[in-house]
C-alpha cells in the first residue's frame, strides 16, 4: 500500500519544460512511475519527450487533472512562481502537491499553505524545499535517486535529503514502504506527525525512521504525538549536535517555540516517549536493523 | 538577515512608522555633527546608541546620554570600537534624546510550529522579553496573524488590547501597528520587534529601537545590496560566499566538504564524536557543496577549506544519490589537479569517503589517480575518525 504515493498514482509534473522538470521528469518515468502529464501556460498543446516518452503539456492543473485523471502534481515551479503554482493545484482539487522548489520566500508559503488550509485542506502539500516522496518499486515522485534502495516494510520521515537517500542506502537490504523528504523550511506542509500517523495506519509498514534537525520543535512534537498515538517502533536520528547556532534564529521565535531548538533538547524528548535516537546515521541504521530482526 | 537598528529604523520609516529621529555615524567626528544638527532643530539632548546585532548593549556600556556635541563626540570614541559580545561596535546611532513615559514591547514574527504569523505585545517593554515571557507569561499577549487576512483597524486594536497597554496609548500603539505590519509584510521580514515602544512625555508612540530580520529567499524581490555587512563576515566566510558555496566557519582542525546540508551537518557531529578520542579534535567549518558536487564546486569548496590555517586534515563526505559518485571522484580528482596547477599547495591529509550510486567506480577512479594526500575510507564512522586521528597526530 505505502503512504500517499502508489503505484496507482497519476502524476503531473508543474514546471515540466523547465531544466529540473525535464530532467526528474525523466527519472521519473524511468523508475517507473506514472508520469501522465505536465504543465506550462505558454506550451499547452505540446508534447515534451522524456525519456523516450511523449508526455502532453497543459495550460493549467485543472485541464490536466481533467485530462489524465492526475492525482499528485509536483511543483519544479521557480521561487518566484511557486505560490501561484501551488494555488493553481488547490484549486484545481488535485489530493497531494510535492513542493520540490527550493528557497521561496516564507511569507509565500505561509500565504499558500493559509490558502489551502483555508480550502479545507483538501490538498496534501509536502515541502516546499524537499526531495519528494518514492515509494519504491512502485512510484516516485520529485528528485529521491530511485536505485539506491529496494521495496521492504520501514517507513521514513526526514526534514533531510542527503540523509534521507544515505539511510535508504544503508538499509537497502531491508527496504522501504514509502520514504517522504518533508523538507527543512521554517513553514512546511505535511509534517512529521502527518507521517507517523500515516505509517502506523498502513499495513504494509512495520517500523519507522525518523530524521530531524536543529530549529523549531517539530520533533519535540512528535515524540509526544508518538507517545500516544503510535505503537509500531520508531528510530530516531537528530543532526546538528555540533553545528553554530542558527542565526536567523531571532530571541521571540525561540520563545515561540518553547524550546531551544537544540540537537540534545530534540533527542531528549524523543528518547523520553521511548524512541531508540541513534548517535550517528550508521548507528541509526543498526536499531533500525536489530527492530526489524526482532519482528 | 538581520538588520543593525539604525537601518531597522529607516525601512520602518519608509513604510510610516513614527521613529526616534537620528543618523548613523562611523567616527567620533560624524557624531558630534549629527548631534549639533538634532540639537539645534531643537532637540533637548542626543542619545549614542552603539550598532551590533546582539541584545544587551545597555548593560555592556554601549547606550550614553550626551547633552551637547562635545560630550556626543566624546561618548562616541568611547563607544566606537567597544567589544559587545563578541561584537565589534564600527557605527553608533546619534538619535533624539525622548523624554519616555512609558515602555511597551510589540513585534510581528513568523510562527513556524503554527505555521502563520503572530503579533506579540506587551506593556512590559524595555526589558528582555524572554524574561517577560518566563517571569510573567500573563503579560505577554500572543495574536495569531492569518497571512491571508492580514492586519486591519479591528485587528490592531485587539492586539494594543490584548498587550493592555494603558488607554492613553492605544491609539498611536495601533496606528503604528498597522504601519508596522506593512513593512513586515513589504519588506519580506520574518521578525519586526520594537523593544522598546514608547509613550512620549507629550503624548506620542513611537519606536524607539528596531529588530528586524529579512527572508533571505526574498532577496530576489528586493534591493537590500545596502544591507551588506562585509565587516561582520569571517573572510574566509566571504570568500565563499563569492564563490556561491554554503561556507560556515568553525573553531576545529578537521575541515569538512559534504553534499546536501543534513548530511554535512550529520558529519560535524559524526567528527566531533570521533575528535573526543584523540584530545577534543572538532571540526574546522561547515561546508554544503549541494547534490551536484561538480569539479569545479569540488575545487573551489577544497580551495576554501584549505585555506584555513587551523584545518590539519580535511574529510570529503559525498553520497552519490542523482550525480552518480564516478563523477564526484572524477570532481576530486581534477580539482586536486586544478588547485595544483594554481600553485596551491595541496598538502595536508584528505580523507574521502564515497558511498551511493556507482561507488565502487568511484572509489576505483580515486585508486588508480594515486594522489599521495588523498585516502580513502569505506564508512562515514570511519572516515570521520581517521581524519580525527591525522588532525590529531598530523600523520
Amino acid at each position: 500500500m505505502a503512504i500517499f504515493l502508489t503505484g496507482e498514482s497519476r502524476i503531473i509534473v508543474q514546471g515540466i519544460t523547465g531544466s529540473e522538470g525535464r530532467r526528474h521528469g525523466a527519472r521519473m518515468i524511468r523508475a517507473g512511475t506514472q508520469v501522465v502529464g505536465g504543465t506550462n501556460p505558454r506550451k499547452a498543446g505540446q508534447t515534451v519527450e522524456l525519456a523516450e516518452t511523449d508526455v502532453p503539456v497543459f495550460g493549467t492543473v485543472a485541464d490536466a487533472m481533467d485530462a489524465t485523471d492526475a492525482d499528485v502534481s509536483v511543483v519544479f515551479v521557480p521561487p518566484a512562481g511557486t505560490k501561484d503554482a501551488v494555488i493553481e493545484a488547490v484549486d484545481a482539487k488535485i489530493p497531494l502537491v510535492i513542493v520540490i522548489t527550493e528557497g521561496i520566500p516564507v511569507h509565500d508559503t505561509a500565504q499558500f499553505w493559509a490558502y489551502a488550509s483555508a480550502q479545507g485542506a483538501a490538498t496534501r502539500i509536502v515541502g516546499p524545499n524537499c526531495p519528494g516522496i518514492a515509494s519504491p518499486g512502485k512510484s516516485n515522485a520529485g528528485i529521491i535517486p530511485a536505485d539506491i534502495t529496494s521495496e521492504g516494510r520501514i517507513g521514513l520521515v526526514s526534514k533531510s535529503g542527503t540523509l534521507t537517500y544515505q539511510m535508504m542506502y544503508e538499509l537497502r537490504d531491508i527496504g522501504f514502504s514509502t520514504a517522504v523528504g518533508i523538507g527543512g523550511d521554517p513553514i512546511i506542509g505535511t509534517t512529521h506527525i502527518d507521517c507517523l500517523r500515516a505509517f502506523e495506519a498502513d499495513p504494509e509498514t512495520d517500523a519507522i525512521v525518523m530524521i530531524g534537525e536543529i530549529g523549531g520543535d517539530a520533533e519535540e512534537r512528535a515524540a509526544a504525538f508518538i507517545e500516544r498515538n503510535v505503537a509500531k517502533p520508531v528510530v530516531a536520528y537528530v543532526a546538528g549536535f555540533t553545528a553554530p547556532e542558527g542565526k536567523t534564529m531571532g530571541h521571540a521565535g525561540a520563545i515561540i517555540s518553547g524550546s531551544a531548538g537544540t540537537a540534545q533538547a530534540k533527542k531528549e524528548a524523543l528518547e523520553k516517549v521511548g524512541v531508540r535516537v541513534g548517535k550517528t546515521p550508521s548507528e541509526t541504521a543498526s536499531l533500525v536493523r536489530e527492530v526489524m530482526q526482532a519482528r | 538577515m538581520d538588520l543593525f537598528e539604525y537601518q531597522g529604523k529607516q525601512l520602518f520609516a519608509d513604510h510610516g512608522v513614527p521613529i526616534q529621529q537620528g543618523k548613523v555615524a562611523t567616527t567620533p567626528q560624524q557624531a558630534r555633527e549629527i548631534a549639533a544638527e538634532l540639537i539645534a532643530a531643537g532637540k533637548p539632548g542626543v542619545v549614542i546608541k552603539a550598532q551590533v546585532k546582539v541584545g544587551g548593549r545597555g548593560k555592556a556600556g554601549g547606550v550614553k546620554l550626551a547633552g551637547d556635541p562635545d560630550e556626543a563626540e566624546a561618548k562616541a570614541r568611547r563607544i566606537l570600537g567597544m567589544d559587545i559580545k563578541g561584537h565589534t561596535v564600527r557605527s553608533v546611532l546619534v538619535a533624539e534624546d525622548i523624554d519616555i513615559a512609558q515602555e511597551y514591547y510589540l513585534s510581528f514574527l513568523l510562527d513556524r510550529a503554527d505555521r502563520t504569523f503572530l503579533s506579540m505585545c506587551s506593556v512590559e517593554g524595555g526589558v528582555e522579553i524572554e524574561e517577560v515571557a518566563r517571569t510573567k507569561p500573563e503579560a505577554l499577549a500572543r495574536i495569531p496573524v492569518s497571512p491571508l487576512a492580514g492586519v486591519d483597524a479591528a485587528k490592531v486594536a485587539e492586539i494594543v488590547a490584548a498587550g493592555r497597554l494603558p488607554e492613553e496609548a492605544r491609539a498611536g500603539a495601533a496606528a503604528l501597528a498597522e504601519r508596522l505590519w506593512d513593512a513586515f509584510t513589504a519588506e519580506d521580514a520574518t521578525l519586526v520587534e520594537v523593544n522598546p515602544l514608547v509613550l512620549t512625555g507629550d503624548g506620542r508612540v513611537i519606536a524607539l529601537d528596531a529588530k528586524v530580520t529579512l527572508d533571505d529567499n526574498a532577496a530576489f524581490r528586493h534591493d537590500w545590496g545596502q544591507f551588506a555587512d562585509p565587516g561582520a563576515a569571517d573572510p574566509l566566510e566571504a570568500r565563499a560566499k563569492e564563490k556561491h558555496l554554503n561556507y560556515v566557519k568553525l573553531d576545529g582542525q578537521v575541515g569538512i566538504i559534504g553534499n546536501g546540508a543534513g548530511l554535512v551537518m550529520s558529519t560535524l557531529d559524526v567528527v566531533a564524536y570521533a575528535g573526543e578520542e584523540f584530545g577534543g579534535v572538532r571540526p574546522a567549518n561547515f561546508l554544503d557543496i549541494g547534490g551536484g558536487a561538480s569539479a569545479e564546486v569540488m575545487a573551489n569548496g577544497l580551495e576554501i577549506v584549505l585555506a584555513d590555517p587551523s584545518v590539519r586534515s580535511v574529510l570529503v563526505n559525498v553520497f552519490g544519490g542523482i550525480t552518480s559518485c564516478d563523477a564526484v571522484a572524477n570532481g576530486i580528482v581534477s580539482a586536486i589537479g586544478m588547485l595544483s596547477a594554481g600553485g596551491e599547495q595541496v598538502n595536508r591529509p584528505i580523507v574521502v569517503r564515497l558511498d551511493g550510486n556507482n561507488a565502487a567506480e568511484g572509489r576505483r577512479i580515486l585508486e588508480e589517480a594515486e594522489i599521495p594526500v588523498v585516502e580513502q575510507v569505506g564508512t562515514m564512522d570511519d572516515a570521520a575518525r581517521r581524519a580525527a586521528e591525522l588532525a590529531a597526530t598530523g600523520a
